[in-house]
C-alpha cells in the first residue's frame, strides 16, 4: 500500500510563489501524471515529494507516514531524473546496485535483483559498461533500473523521456507503461508533453501558475476542462472558442446560429467545442477557411469566424480551399461553456439564475 | 593558412619557450651531473650519496611529504567541501583562506620563526600567560621534533591553499543532480563524499596531489629559515652543494635525484587515482 497525499502545500522562493495550496492524492497504484508548460510548478512538486525541496507550508504524507522531516532515503521512494543522473563513475551494475548497496541488502541479494531488473529493461548485456559507454537510450534504462530495483512504494519521475527522440520516446512510453503497472508502484509522473500524459496517466493533473486546475483521468480531462485554460491547453488543436450572447434563458447566440445552453445570469459566456466535434453541413456556423492542411486522416482546415480562430478536422475527400465560406455544425453534446469572467465551466444542470 | 597547421603554429610559441628554458638547461644540468672530468660516469652520483648527510636530507625530505601532503589533503577537502556548501560569502572565505598563497615561501618560514624563536610570540605568551618560567630556546638541536613540527606547521599552513584552489573548482564541476540521486537512493552526507565527491573528484585530486608533492619535495626556503643546518633535506643540499662547496656536478646529481623522486611519485599517484578505462569523469 502506498497512498500519498499532499496536504494545503505550498512553496515560496524569495517573492515568487511557485506552488499555491496544492492538495492531492493519489491512490495506491496509480500511476499520476503532473502535466503543464514549464515553469508551472510541477518539477518543485515531485521535489517536495522526494524531499529535494521543502515546502514552505502544508504536509506531505505517503502510507499514512507524514514524511516533510524526513531525509529523501527514508520516504520509501525512487526517482528518475530528467538528465538521468546516471553515475559515470561506476558500471551499469554498480548504478542499479547503488541504492540496494546504500541500504545494505546482502550482496547475494543485490546481485539478483540487478539482474532481474536489468533484464527487465533489457540491458544485461551493458552490465559492465560505463555511463560514458551508452546511449541516451541506454542511460534512460539504466535510470528506470536503478529506481525499479529499490522495489520502492513509490516512483517518481521528472520528465524521463523529454531528452529522448521522438521514436525512441515512443518505444520507452509503451514499455514504462508496462514495466510500471507490472510493478504494482505508485507512480507520479511529471511531464509536459500531453500526449505522453494522456498515454500513460490513470489519472492526470493539469497545473498551472502553481495550482492544480484539474485532476480526472484522461478521457475526462479532454471531454469535461473544468477550466477554459485545460480547454485551451490539452488537445492538438486545441478547443475552439467563440463568444456566445444571451438570446433568452437558456439560449445562446453563436456566431449567428442559436444554442441551448446553461441558464446562468451571464449575458455573455465562452461556447467552446473540439476541431473533431464539427462536421460540414448545408447550414450552420459560417466560417471562412484560411488555411487547409491535408494530414493523410483528415484535414485541418483553419478558418475565420467573425474575427476569432476556428479550427476543424474535416474528412480528408471534403473538397475545400482557401478562401471559401463553409458552415460547420457541431456535435450538440460536446458543446462546452465557459464563464469569461474566470474560464470556469458552466454546466448545463446548474441553474444559478 | 591551412586549418590543419593552426595547432602546430598555436602551439610553436609555448615548445620554444619549454625547449630554450626548460629542456635546454635540463640538458646541461643532466651533463654536468653524468660526466666527471674525463668521460661520462656515476660518479657524482656515488659521492653525493655516500656523503654522510645524504641519508638524514632524503629520510628528512620524504618523511616532510609524507606527513605534510596527506594532512593538506584532508584539510583542502574538508575547507572545499565547506566553502561549497557555503551560501552567502563564500568568495571572501576563498580569499582570506588563499592569502599566505600570496606570500614567499621564505617569508612565511621568517612568519613562523617569529612565533617560535626564544623571544618569539609563541614563548612570550606562554610567558606571560604564567606556564613557563622564562622563555625557553623551541627551536635547537636537542628539539628535532619540534623543529619538524614547526616546519611542518608553516608549509601547512603556507601551501593548503593551493589544492583548495584546485579542489573547488573539481568540485564544482560536479553536478548537483549527482548528489540528488545519491540522496534519494540513500546515502547520507559521508556516504555522499566517498561514493560520488572523491570518485568524481579523481581528475582535481590527482592534479592538486601531483603539484603539492613535486613541491614538497622541493621545500626549501621555509626549511632554511626555520631549521637551517639543523635540518637538513635535498634542496639545502644541492644549494650548500652549488654556493658553498662551488661544486656544481654534484648539485646537478642531487636535482636529478630529486627529479628522479618527483616523477616516480607522480606516476604513482597517478596510477592510484586513474579513471577505469570506459568511466568518463
Amino acid at each position: 500500500m502506498a497512498e500519498i497525499k499532499i496536504k494545503n502545500v505550498a512553496k515560496n522562493f524569495a517573492s515568487y510563489q511557485a506552488l499555491n495550496d496544492i492538495n492531492l492524492t493519489v491512490s495506491d497504484q496509480e500511476f499520476m501524471v503532473l502535466l503543464g508548460a514549464s515553469g508551472c510548478g510541477k518539477t518543485t512538486l515531485l521535489r517536495i515529494i522526494a524531499g529535494l525541496e521543502t515546502a514552505t507550508q502544508g504536509e506531505v504524507w505517503i502510507n499514512d507516514r507524514r514524511v516533510d522531516h524526513l531525509p529523501p532515503k527514508d520516504r520509501g521512494i525512487a526517482m528518475v531524473f530528467q538528465n538521468y543522473a546516471v553515475f559515470p563513475h561506476l558500471t551499469v551494475f554498480e548504478n542499479i546496485a547503488f541504492g540496494l548497496r546504500m541500504h545494505k541488502h546482502p550482496s547475494a541479494e543485490i546481485t539478483k535483483r540487478v539482474h532481474r531488473t536489468a533484464e527487465l529493461m533489457h540491458i544485461e548485456q551493458l552490465l559492465k559498461r560505463y555511463s560514458g559507454e551508452l546511449s541516451g537510450g541506454q542511460r534512460q534504462r539504466v535510470a528506470v533500473a536503478r529506481a525499479l530495483a529499490m522495489e520502492p512504494d513509490v516512483i517518481l519521475m521528472d520528465e524521463p523521456l523529454s531528452n529522448l527522440d521522438a521514436l525512441l520516446r515512443l518505444e520507452m512510453r509503451a514499455e514504462l507503461k508496462g514495466v510500471l503497472a507490472e510493478s504494482k508502484t505508485t507512480a507520479i509522473y511529471v511531464t509536459h508533453d500531453q500526449v505522453e500524459a494522456m498515454s500513460l496517466a490513470d489519472r492526470i493533473s493539469v497545473m498551472n501558475q502553481g495550482r492544480i486546475v484539474q485532476a480526472s483521468d484522461p478521457v475526462d480531462i479532454y471531454r469535461n476542462p473544468a477550466e477554459k485554460f485545460v480547454a485551451g491547453f490539452i488537445g492538438n488543436p486545441p478547443m475552439n472558442f467563440l463568444v456566445a450572447d444571451k438570446q433568452a434563458d437558456g439560449r445562446w447566440n453563436v456566431a449567428g446560429q442559436s444554442y441551448d445552453g446553461p441558464s446562468c445570469a451571464e449575458n455573455t459566456l465562452d461556447f467552446a467545442i473540439r476541431p473533431e466535434d464539427v462536421v460540414l453541413a448545408e447550414t450552420g456556423i459560417s466560417a471562412k477557411v484560411n488555411v487547409v492542411e491535408p494530414l493523410g486522416v483528415h484535414l485541418l482546415v483553419t478558418c475565420d469566424v467573425n474575427g476569432a480562430q476556428f479550427r476543424a478536422t474535416l474528412d480528408s475527400d471534403a473538397n475545400i480551399g482557401r478562401g471559401d465560406t463553409i458552415a460547420l455544425q457541431p456535435q450538440l453534446d460536446r458543446i462546452r461553456w465557459f464563464e469569461p469572467s474566470n474560464g470556469m465551466r458552466q454546466s448545463l444542470e446548474k441553474n444559478d439564475v | 593558412m591551412q586549418a590543419r597547421y593552426l595547432p602546430y603554429v598555436l602551439i610553436a610559441p609555448v615548445s620554444v619557450f619549454l625547449g630554450l628554458f626548460f629542456l635546454y638547461p635540463f640538458y646541461l644540468v643532466a651533463q654536468t651531473a653524468f660526466y666527471d672530468g674525463a668521460g661520462w660516469s656515476l660518479k657524482n652520483f656515488q659521492e653525493v650519496t655516500s656523503y654522510w648527510k645524504f641519508p638524514i636530507s632524503f629520510k628528512n625530505t620524504l618523511w616532510l611529504a609524507a606527513v605534510v601532503v596527506p594532512i593538506q589533503l584532508a584539510l583542502a577537502l574538508l575547507m572545499a567541501t565547506m566553502v561549497n556548501a557555503m551560501k552567502k560569502g563564500r568568495d571572501l572565505v576563498l580569499y582570506i583562506w588563499t592569502i599566505p598563497l600570496g606570500i614567499s615561501d621564505l617569508a612565511a618560514g621568517i612568519i613562523w620563526l617569529a612565533i617560535f624563536e626564544q623571544s618569539g610570540f609563541l614563548n612570550s605568551m606562554m610567558h606571560g600567560l604564567g606556564f613557563i618560567d622564562r622563555p625557553t630556546a623551541l627551536i635547537s638541536y636537542q628539539n628535532p621534533t619540534l623543529i619538524f613540527v614547526a616546519i611542518a606547521l608553516a608549509e601547512i599552513w603556507r601551501a593548503t591553499a593551493i589544492m583548495l584552489v584546485i579542489l573547488v573548482a573539481g568540485i564544482g564541476l560536479i553536478p548537483r543532480e549527482y548528489y540528488e540521486a545519491a540522496q534519494v537512493f540513500g546515502a547520507g552526507r559521508w556516504k555522499q563524499f566517498l561514493r560520488i565527491t572523491l570518485p568524481l573528484l579523481r581528475p582535481s585530486l590527482s592534479t592538486a596531489l601531483v603539484l603539492r608533492v613535486i613541491l614538497a619535495f622541493e621545500v626549501f626556503a621555509v626549511v632554511q629559515a626555520l631549521g637551517g643546518t639543523l635540518f637538513p633535506v635535498l634542496m639545502s643540499e644541492t644549494y650548500a652543494y652549488q654556493f658553498e662547496l662551488l661544486n656544481g656536478s654534484a648539485a646537478a646529481a642531487v636535482a636529478l635525484i630529486i627529479l628522479g623522486i618527483s616523477i616516480a611519485s607522480t606516476i604513482v599517484i597517478l596510477r592510484v587515482l586513474r579513471v577505469p578505462k570506459g568511466a568518463t569523469i
